[in-house]
């Protein structure tokens, strides 16, 4: 018992293991052995990780990388490739405009890309063109909502007539039920919480597959992006607004369980909870996985600074153990989501019986 | 002399350390009571202590 245990343990280390020494890759890249320019190599590197980026690029050694197409309005529309920008090192022409990637975001220059920086503001003087292009986190989105779409209609579809699952139904109908019972039911209540489940199930898998896709070599970083979970708190906010009943909004602006005289500096203070709640979800989500990731690869970057075996040994073993506990947080992380989630629906449709 | 900002939130950080601290050690004392209660105190453990991170967050965003 024990012993497959531990095996267990070591068969999943070796699956990590090549994870985190993949995800170093462009650090080694690094020739200079000056400390200095390895530090700034490697905040260069983990500022880029935590970046969008404009192309696709899984392992740039072997060359596996993918230019993504740019959409811009900008006087009319302008559609190209990112192999135009070289990895920003180049600038780009559409149709007589020319643009430039600064800092992770296009402008339009002139021929030569000339950026002039505004001392006061500190932004580049130039416009920035309305930019709709499939970028990285995009692409992601894209790959990883139509795997969960395929999964679970393919899953749905293998139930036929009976109520026993198969194959991936086994891993994934005990998610599915957890989800229920242990989510929406016991926040939302028994009466109501059908009509959110597709929601909050949409939620829960789909920020848990992009988190455990965040630990893969695949180097994304959609969850630890401000928009990205600006619109899931965004939908959140919504659907919780649209569908709360005359109690939700009764409680806010005038609750009756309250003296009268409290009633209205309450619900001024009720009425910021309604914005604070889903902006809290945001910031969450957002701040956990951004510093998973910073943790995460500053110890990748510990292992080029100190020059000896033993420390590196040290730290390989703690990136490992992160990496682990990381595998955990992804879990959670979306497990909170939805369970915080389900809170405020439950608060929506509650019906007060207090009186 | 200026404090410097990230003094602060080095404070708020103590601070949220302590709150979540004392969140799981009590939830593991109610569950070393009162076992088979333990999945509902985990699950209002979490939130409270998610609840707690915000705040924390705020603090690092904020200095």
């Amino acid at each position: 018992m024990m012993g497959k245990k531990i095996l267990t343990l070591l068969l999943l280390a070796l699956l990590f293991s090549p994870f985190t020494t993949f995800a170093s890759e462009t650090v080694t890249e690094q020739t200079a052995t000056d400390e200095a320019s390895v530090k700034a190599g490697i905040k260069k590197y983990i500022a880029h990780h935590l970046e969008d980026s404009y192309d696709f690029s899984i392992w740039h050694a072997m060359g596996l990388e993918f230019p993504l197409p740019i959409i811009l309005i900008d006087e009319g529309m302008h559609v190209f490739s990112s192999a135009k920008f070289h990895h920003g090192e180049t600038v780009a022409e559409s149709e007589g405009k020319f643009y430039k990637i600064y800092h992770a975001k296009i402008y339009r220059t002139d021929t030569e890309g000339t950026i002039t920086i505004d001392p006061e503001t500190n932004h580049p003087e130039q416009i920035k063109p309305w930019d709709f292009s499939i970028t990285k986190n995009v692409v992601s989105i894209f790959l990883f909502g139509l795997l969960i779409f395929v999964l679970f209609t393919n899953v749905a579809r293998s139930y036929g007539d009976t109520q026993i699952p198969n194959k991936l139904g086994r891993f994934l109908e005990p998610l599915v039920i957890f989800v229920r019972d242990d989510i929406a039911i016991p926040n939302i209540g028994e009466k109501n919480y059908r009509r959110y489940m597709g929601y909050i199930l949409t939620v829960f898998f789909f920020i848990w597959f992009i988190n455990l896709a965040g630990l893969t070599p695949l180097g994304i970083n959609v969850t630890g992006n401000i928009a990205v979970t600006f619109a899931l708190a965004l939908i959140t906010f919504l659907i919780t607004q649209f569908t709360a009943k005359k109690s939700y909004w009764m409680h806010i602006f005038w609750n009756p369980s309250v003296p009268l005289f409290m009633r209205l500096p309450l619900a001024a203070i009720e009425l910021l909870g309604v914005f604070i709640k889903p902006f809290s979800l945001m910031i969450r989500l957002y701040a956990n996985m951004t510093a998973g990731h910073v943790v995460i690869m500053s110890l990748i970057g510990l292992l080029y600074i100190f020059n000896n075996w033993f420390a590196r040994g040290a730290f390989l073993g703690l990136t490992l153990f992160l990496s682990i506990i990381e595998l955990l947080v992804a879990f959670l992380q979306a497990y909170i989501f939805a369970m915080l989630t389900a809170l405020y629906f439950g608060a929506a449709v509650e019906e007060s019986d207090h009186h | 002399m200026e404090i410097p900002g990230i003094v602060g939130a080095g404070l708020i950080v103590i601070g949220v350390g302590m709150g979540i601290g004392r969140i799981g050690g009590s939830a593991m004392e109610g569950i070393a009571r009162q076992p088979e209660a333990a999945n509902k105190i985990q699950t209002a453990m979490i939130i409270a202590a998610a609840l707690i991170e915000g705040i924390g967050f705020a603090a690092l965003f904020a200095s």
